[in-house]
């Protein structure tokens, strides 16, 4: 994620790691892995990111297509307007 | 009915009903119909029913109770002034259940001067005073001291409602025909503009009976007073009512000067009314003149020892107490006052013992009496007296405060027929004698030579003025000096008599030169003359007029109403100089001043009525245009006239004499002897005992007819036939002329005495306020305003705005040294978020694992 320039390489990038996060939170609540679970919990923390994920994707989808339709690129360096 | 519960009821209403006038003047008057007509009619209708009032109180209550000439007269079952007798003037009181008790009056009382009264036996059987006095509200109350809204209702008091509320009548309804000018915009032909043109201003037809109805509540007010403090409130309502109609033509400069001096010479009298008023409540503690009922602090009546109603002694009671016989006796109040120190010494030496109080109060009660016959506090009486007195001097304009009254002839003529002659002016002589029991002999003598001296110097003035109202004006003071002379000499029922018939003449007098100035519009006589056919009725009433202000009549038969109020003034005067052979000579001037100035007053009154309505026409164009007044004008004039003819007759019992005498302060028929004075008075009825009426009444009147015959002959023969010229006798005596003429100068005098040197003053602190006090305050801000630069360029500048822009400079330069990091670079911000957080992450464990060792 950290290397790609290219917007919806990123977002991928960001994808796999919030699935990395899931299954962390998944494994993390199985009792065949440790005596003190995260329980039923840990199953639905993952489900709420799944949510979140799908949502941050449309956000994030919306302002790849903004930034082309404005720069004809989806380059994240180029997107530098406001730097310091 | 029972006096005591209906008279104070009637009067109060006849005092409102011109405050409910006023009051709704002042609210509507303008809307009141047609620029402010009605108002003329409201003040008339209240006034008028104050007058009915007026009258029913004292016919249908007061009359019935004390007939004049019944034995159930004066005294019978009044208050006496110890107390004992506790009823009588009480709400709770039945009068006619005293009639009889065993109080030891007689059924006689003194008769009226004119009644031949030879039973010598009763002549010092004194009488208690009828009155009916107490209070409509208590202002407040201080333990024993109290003050209140009260009333005082004795004849006196009832004849005076009366009669200001006729006299007010007719006056306002003389003013609705007078002012008319006023309903529409009104061209003032005295003042003119800086253009040279005349002011025009809106009329002033409501004002002007606005401000007469506030001065006839205040009139009213004054003579129902219960109380001395009451009556100077009222006395300053007057006194600013005159202020505002002497100066009713404010735009006229004559006008509004004439205001001030006339509110400015009054403020020198009240000054010393005001000394008198302390003088009284510090010794007296209380202002009442008549005894009251005693309250305690929540209102209730206090009883005393027989379940009566305990009294609470007034000013009169404690000056001339019962157990002395109604004599003159210093308050004990005025002894301890002028004891002070001893008795304070007294108080010090007892105070360490038992019951030491007590044993003080015994011991300064047993010297009391010895320091009385010292005559310890006799010098508060008479400073009592004379401060009073002073009031006096001012509302009643006598010699040396005189001259305002006739400057106050600025204001428009029923104004100075009202307020300038009949009645504010009279209040002075109305107060004299109702506070008469408290003067003094040195005081009575004070105010008779005051009042000589005002007589003959307003008498002779009167002689060479031209303008008409100037001329009544100082016939006015000459008259007032008459009523004052007459008091100081002992004469309380000749001056109060004069009093009344002067209202009624007087007034007469004003409304007629009102006519005759309406139809000229001149105050000028050398502008009149001939007018006797245009106006015969003003003409004619003012002849009456003039007879009864010269006290015409046939002697010792009948006459006009001045003919017995200056005679019993003439007899008393000449009585005090024979009484006492030892002091004659004060005696001889009273006598040949008050005859000569009687010569006088026929003198002036006539060449007056020559001057305006006899010979031929001075002033063609004016005659020309002058005619009689419409009826509303001349209405009253007859009414008056009739009044100036017969108010003084004594036909029955009941005639105004009688009724005045029924209010005699007892124990004044002679004043007493003096303490530092050998004067001796003589007893008012002394003229009507025995064979003094030969020697006393006899030939003063043929003498007061021949002085006044003289004085009128000597006007016919200058004014009327014409034999001498008056022209060449005023070149004969310049030198008196001028003295005269120039108002013997008094207004200069006051002028180089008083005013110049206030004036030299004022400049001079005029002149330090502005080179010093002004040079100070200068300084002062320029120093302060120099610190102020220096503060602004030092600490404001310097410091403040100093550190608030090296804040702004620091915070600016931090800004532009942390800007790099803002790359823009995004894959560079995710390794800071990547870096920072493994940093943190291996921040934690450490610290845990440092912690968990």
């Amino acid at each position: 994620m950290a290397t790609k320039r290219n917007a919806l390489g990123v977002l991928m990038g960001i994808e796999l790691v919030l699935n990395g996060a899931n299954v962390n939170f998944v494994a993390l609540s199985s009792k065949y892995f440790r005596t003190e679970t995260l329980g039923l919990d840990g199953q639905l923390i993952a489900l709420f990111v799944i949510v979140l994920a799908a949502a941050e994707a449309a956000v994030a989808l919306a302002i790849a297509l903004n930034f082309y339709n404005n720069h004809a690129t989806i380059d994240v360096d180029r997107a530098d307007e406001l730097k310091g | 009915m029972d006096p005591s519960e209906w008279l104070h009821v009637l009067l109060g209403w006849a005092v409102l009903s011109p405050l409910v006038s006023f009051a709704l003047i002042v609210l509507f008057g303008p809307y009141m119909g047609k620029a402010g007509k009605g108002a003329g009619l409201v003040a008339t209708f209240a006034i008028a029913l104050a007058c009915v009032l007026s009258l029913v109180a004292l016919f249908a209550i007061w009359l019935p109770e004390h007939y004049p000439g019944s034995p159930h007269g004066a005294g019978q079952h009044a208050t006496t002034a110890d107390g004992s007798d506790g009823d009588g003037q009480h709400e709770h009181a039945s009068p006619g259940g005293h009639e009889n008790d065993a109080h030891g009056h007689e059924p006689n009382h003194h008769d009226e001067a004119g009644s031949s009264h030879a039973d010598s036996d009763h002549e010092h059987a004194h009488h208690p005073v009828a009155y009916y006095a107490d209070y409509w509200y208590r202002l407040g109350q201080f333990g024993r001291l109290h003050l209140d809204i009260g009333y005082y209702i004795d004849s006196l008091t009832i004849c005076m409602f009366c009669m200001v509320t006729l006299i007010a009548t007719c006056i306002h309804v003389y003013a609705i025909g007078y002012m008319h000018d006023e309903l529409e915009e009104y061209t003032d032909h005295d003042v003119t503009l800086e253009d040279g043109s005349h002011l025009t201003r809106p009329g002033r037809y409501s004002r002007f009976f606005q401000y007469l109805s506030l001065f006839c509540f205040s009139m009213l007010g004054l003579v129902i007073a219960g109380n001395i403090a009451q009556t100077f409130v009222f006395w300053e309502l007057v006194g600013i009512c005159s202020y505002f109609l002497i100066g009713f033509y404010i735009e006229r400069p004559s006008a509004s000067t004439a205001a001030n001096k006339a509110f400015i010479v009054n403020r020198v009298g009240d000054f010393g009314m005001i000394v008198g008023l302390m003088v009284i409540w510090s010794c007296l503690g209380t202002f009442n003149f008549g005894d009251v009922d005693q309250r305690d602090d929540s209102g209730q009546l206090v009883m005393d020892n027989q379940g009566q109603p305990a009294m609470e002694a007034g000013i009169f009671s404690l000056v001339r107490p019962a157990a002395a016989n109604y004599a003159l006796v210093v308050p004990n109040g005025m002894v301890l006052a002028s004891k002070r120190s001893e008795v304070a010494t007294i108080v010090k030496d007892h105070l360490n013992h038992p019951n030491g109080i007590k044993a003080a109060e015994s011991e300064v009660h047993a010297r009391l009496d010895g320091w009385r016959e010292q005559n310890f506090g006799y010098g508060l009486l008479i400073l009592a007296g004379i401060g009073i007195f002073c009031g006096c001097v001012g509302k009643s304009a006598q010699f040396p405060l005189h001259t305002w009254l006739p400057d106050a002839m600025e204001g428009p003529t029923p104004v100075s027929a009202l307020v300038h002659s009949a009645t504010m002016v009279a209040a002075g002589v109305f107060l004299v004698g109702r506070f008469y029991p408290v003067f003094a002999p040195e005081v009575l003598l004070v105010i008779a030579i005051v009042g000589c001296i005002t007589l003959f110097m307003a008498a002779t003035i009167a002689i060479t003025a031209t303008d008409i109202k100037r001329v009544l004006a100082y016939s006015t003071i000459s008259q007032l000096g008459y009523m004052m002379l007459a008091l100081g000499v002992g004469g309380w029922l000749a001056g109060m008599l004069h009093l009344f018939t002067h209202a009624f003449f007087k007034s007469l007098l004003f409304m007629c030169s009102g006519s005759v100035i309406h139809a000229v519009h001149s105050n000028e006589m050398t502008d009149m003359g001939g007018l006797r056919k245009k106006m015969p009725i003003t003409a004619y009433t003012m002849l009456v007029g003039c007879l009864a202000i010269s006290g015409a009549g046939l002697p010792l038969l009948i006459g006009f109403s001045g003919y017995y109020s200056k005679d019993a003034i003439l007899e008393q005067i000449f009585s005090f100089w024979r009484h006492d052979p030892a002091n004659a000579t004060l005696g001889m001037v009273f006598f040949l001043t008050a005859a000569g100035g009687a010569s006088i007053t026929a003198f002036y009154m006539f060449r007056l009525w020559f001057m305006t309505f006899a010979g031929a026409p001075r002033d063609a164009h004016r005659y020309d245009h002058a005619h009689e007044s419409p009826s509303v004008m001349w209405w009253p004039l007859v009414v008056l006239a009739f009044f100036a003819v017969t108010v003084a007759w004594k036909p029955f019992d009941l005639s105004l004499s009688n009724l005045l005498e029924a209010s005699r302060p007892t124990g004044t028929v002679e004043p007493g002897p003096g303490v530092q004075i050998s004067q001796v008075w003589p007893n008012e009825h002394l003229a009507h005992q025995g064979t003094n009426y030969w020697t006393i009444v006899v030939p003063v009147t043929w003498l007061a007819f021949f002085t006044a015959l003289g004085g009128f002959l000597f006007a016919c023969v200058f004014y009327g036939w014409r034999i001498l010229n008056a022209e060449d006798v005023r070149r004969q005596f310049q030198l008196i002329y001028s003295l005269l003429r120039n108002k013997w100068f008094f207004d200069e005098l006051y002028d180089v005495l008083w005013i110049q040197p206030t004036l030299w003053v004022s400049r001079f602190v005029a002149a330090i306020d502005r080179r010093l006090i002004d040079w100070i305050l200068d300084s002062l801000a320029r120093v302060t305003a120099a610190f102020s630069r220096w503060g602004d360029r030092w600490v404001d500048q310097g410091i403040v705005d100093g550190l608030a822009n090296g804040l702004a400079h620091w915070t600016y330069n931090t800004g532009l040294v942390l800007r790099r990091v803002q790359t823009g670079r995004l894959r560079q911000y995710v390794m800071f978020i990547v870096v920072g957080t493994v940093g943190i992450l291996i921040l934690i464990t450490w610290t845990r694992s440092m912690a968990g060792n």
